[in-house]
This record gives structure tokens, sequence and C-alpha cells, in this order.
């Protein structure tokens, strides 16, 4: 009997999930990466907290894209290597779907991570504790839109030498509007301002890229595997 | 790359792809399963262009390339569950028999990193049979294969043809099959 798209999906997370948890070091360096990232600001910027606070949402966010760009690398490259992309578009599902899955896991093993330790590198940075949910709330959401769109550059790099460069290249103009947004909301939250515009706005983003961002990656994955 | 290539093949039947190192085995391999878009020509599978129903052709069909599509960090049995299972509905008792068919059974549950390239063939050989797809597209299925394994993929391409089935295969070596149903396309011979 033909598997379901939902069971199908559920196997490509499962088979992710346990590969990562097998490979933890793939999993703890864009995490170790985001730490340093955060923790160095206050040893070169300046110890006072007020000034340290007006820049945390810029450190907090240019941190995240960064730290996700490297995770971003790993996405399909393994999977395109020994084959295991050619069995999935040969597998009689869509593509377009056991990529979504593919990119759901990647965000959950890379973003969500990412924006739970935040409040320790926000603690840093002076981020009051009343916006630490804000904050967490702000970087899973913009690491999930973020995660669909380095999705579309993975794909397009599958082929290419260098790929990690270009996938930056790719990458980094595209996340703009999560990285104004997302860092609006930040500084909202930590001002105590209202939260919903710019989150509704990265929400907006998220969905377009639920809807646009694997139909886009299976078509590059596509191209990638010629 | 190629041109003028054009075959038909029947229930039962199994092409053997023959040719020089670069005369487009592979490509073939690839073009048929839709890896790769022809320039010109196309792939008809049941009568209609495979590419206008290309989830319900791929469904139908099992590829193996050259490198065996395992994760190394995973045991076979654990390929097999999660590459055979996006596929079809499979028990452990089906990839226990399929591992035991192909003899890949006695390392079934250790990491693929730790195998052989043989010893991953097999593996790999297993997944094609769990498959239960109607065209097999095999790219060299006896390379790193001792001669029982030479001998076990002519027992597993006969009795695929048995069942019915359709294999299309690129071959370096002979591997001893029987001549029913065998048809040799030669790549390159202009």
């Amino acid at each position: 009997m033909k598997t379901g798209a939902l069971e199908a999906a559920r196997l490509v997370m499962v088979r992710d999930l346990r590969l990562a948890f097998r490979k933890p070091s793939q999993l703890l360096q864009p995490l170790m990466f985001f730490m340093i990232v955060a923790t160095l600001f206050p040893l070169t910027l300046t110890p006072e907290l007020s000034r340290l606070r007006d820049a945390a949402p810029g450190v907090l966010w240019v941190g995240a894209l960064l730290s996700s760009l490297l995770a971003l690398e790993f996405l399909f490259r393994d999977d395109a290597q020994d084959g295991t992309l050619e069995q999935f578009a040969l597998s009689g599902q869509s593509l377009t779907w056991m990529l979504f899955a593919k990119t759901c896991v990647h965000w959950l093993l890379t973003g969500l991570p990412l924006a739970l330790s935040a409040p320790i590198a926000a603690v840093g940075l002076g981020v009051p504790a009343e916006a630490m949910w804000s904050v967490v709330a702000s970087l899973a959401l913009g690491g999930f839109a973020l995660s669909l769109i380095g999705a579309i550059s993975a794909g397009l790099t599958l082929g290419a030498r260098r790929g990690g460069v270009l996938l930056s290249l790719l990458t980094l103009p595209l996340a703009v509007p999560i990285l104004v947004f997302g860092a609006d909301a930040t500084q909202r939250a930590i001002t105590g301002g209202e939260i919903a515009p710019p989150m509704y706005l990265l929400g907006a983003i998220a969905v377009l890229g639920m809807t646009l961002a694997p139909l886009a990656a299976a078509a590059a994955v596509r191209i990638g595997l010629e | 790359m190629l041109r003028g290539v054009s075959f038909a093949a029947t229930s039962g039947q199994c092409v053997l792809l023959t040719g020089k190192n670069g005369a487009g085995k592979t490509t073939l391999l690839r073009a048929i399963a839709g890896l790769l878009d022809p320039e010109a020509g196309e792939v008809s599978w049941r009568g209609k262009p495979a590419r206008g129903e290309r989830d319900e052709f791929h469904a139908e069909l099992a590829y193996l390339g050259h490198e065996p599509p395992l994760k190394g960090d995973l045991t076979g049995r654990e390929n097999l569950r999660y590459s055979v299972g996006i596929r079809r509905t499979v028990t452990p008792g089906e990839i226990h028999a399929a591992l035991e068919r192909t003899g890949a059974q006695p390392f079934a549950d250790r990491a693929v990193r730790t195998l052989s390239a043989g010893q991953r063939r097999r593996v790999a050989l297993a997944g094609v049979l769990l498959t239960g797809a109607m065209l097999w597209l095999l790219d060299e299925p006896a390379t790193n294969l001792d001669i029982e394994g030479k001998r076990l993929v002519a027992n597993l391409i006969g009795e695929q043809l048995s069942r019915g089935g359709i294999v299309v295969a690129a071959v370096h070596q002979d591997l001893d099959l029987s001549n029913d149903g065998l048809v040799t396309l030669e790549l390159g011979a202009a």
C-alpha cells in the first residue's frame, strides 16, 4: 500500500532527527557560534547596559541570521551526496512536500534551539526579563521564515562548488525583511512597545514562505540533481 | 551525449545496456528515471508520456545508482525502514525477509559506514526488492559484489522478470542471466 503524504513526511522528519542526534556536532555549531557572537559584543562595545540594550536587537538578529546560514549549508548537501535526494525525487511522493518536512526539521534543530537559547545571550546585552518571551517568539517565528527562504538557496547551490559562499550571497538579501521586522519586534519588546505589528509581518513572511519556498526549493533541487 | 536511442521493454523483459566507459549508460538510465531532462525525445510508461504522470511513474520504478543511497550513520535496517517506508507501508518482517534474501541480515544492525562496499550493495539491493516496483533501473548492480553476490543479482533479476517486472540494467560484467526475455543494447556502437 502506498504511504500517505503525512506518514512520508513523518518518516523524513524522524529520520533527520535521528541522524542529527547521532551527529550532535552539526547541531551545536550554529548554537555555539550564536552564543559567542552575542557574547563578544558586550566585551568589545561597552559594559554600559543602557548602550548594549540599544544594540541588542541588531546583535541578536544578525547573530541569529549568520548562525542560520552556517546550518543551511547542511540542509540538502548530505542527502544530495549520498543519493537520498534522488530517491526522494523518485519515491512517487511530492518532492515539494518532502523538502518542506526537511525544512521543518531544520528549523526544529537550529532555529528553535537558537530562539530558546537567546535569553542567555540577551541577559548579557541588558534585555529586561519581561521582554524575554517576546524575544524568543520573534526569533522562533523569524527563524522559521529564514529556514524556508534558506531552503531555496540551499537547493539552488546544490551543484555549486564553494556553495557556502554562494548560499550566503543568495540568502542574505532575501533575509533583509525578516531581519528588519524581527529586530523591530525585539526593539519594541525591550522598550515595552506593541510587538504585534512586526510579529504579524514576520508571520506573513513565514506563511508566504510555507506556500512558495518548498515549491521553489523542489524545482531548484530537481535542477541540481541533473 | 546520446542520440538515436530507442527501445521498448515489456513485462518480463530485461534490457542490458552495454558499452564502453562514457558511452552514456548511466545517462540513459537517469533520463529514463526522469532525473535528467533529455533535449529531445521522451520516455513512455504504459503508453503515456512518463513526464506527464511523474509521481505515478516513479511509484512504479526502483532506481539503484552507482552508489547505494544509504545513510552512513543509520543501520541498514533503519535505512530501509525510512527509504522504503516513504514509498509504501513496509513491515519489519518484510524488511527482515528482504535482508535475508540478499544476504545482508547478519550486518543489518550495524551502522552503514562500518560496512564494506559489497555489504552496502547488498543492503541497497534489499531496498530495491522491498519497493515491489514493476520497473527496476539498475546501474552496475553487481559492482563490489563477490561471485556469490553476482549470482544473487542474476537470481533477483530473474525473479523480477518471472513476476512480470521489467529490468533495465547498465552492466560492464557478465551477469550470467538466462536468455529468456533478455535484450542487449550496446551504446556508442553507431
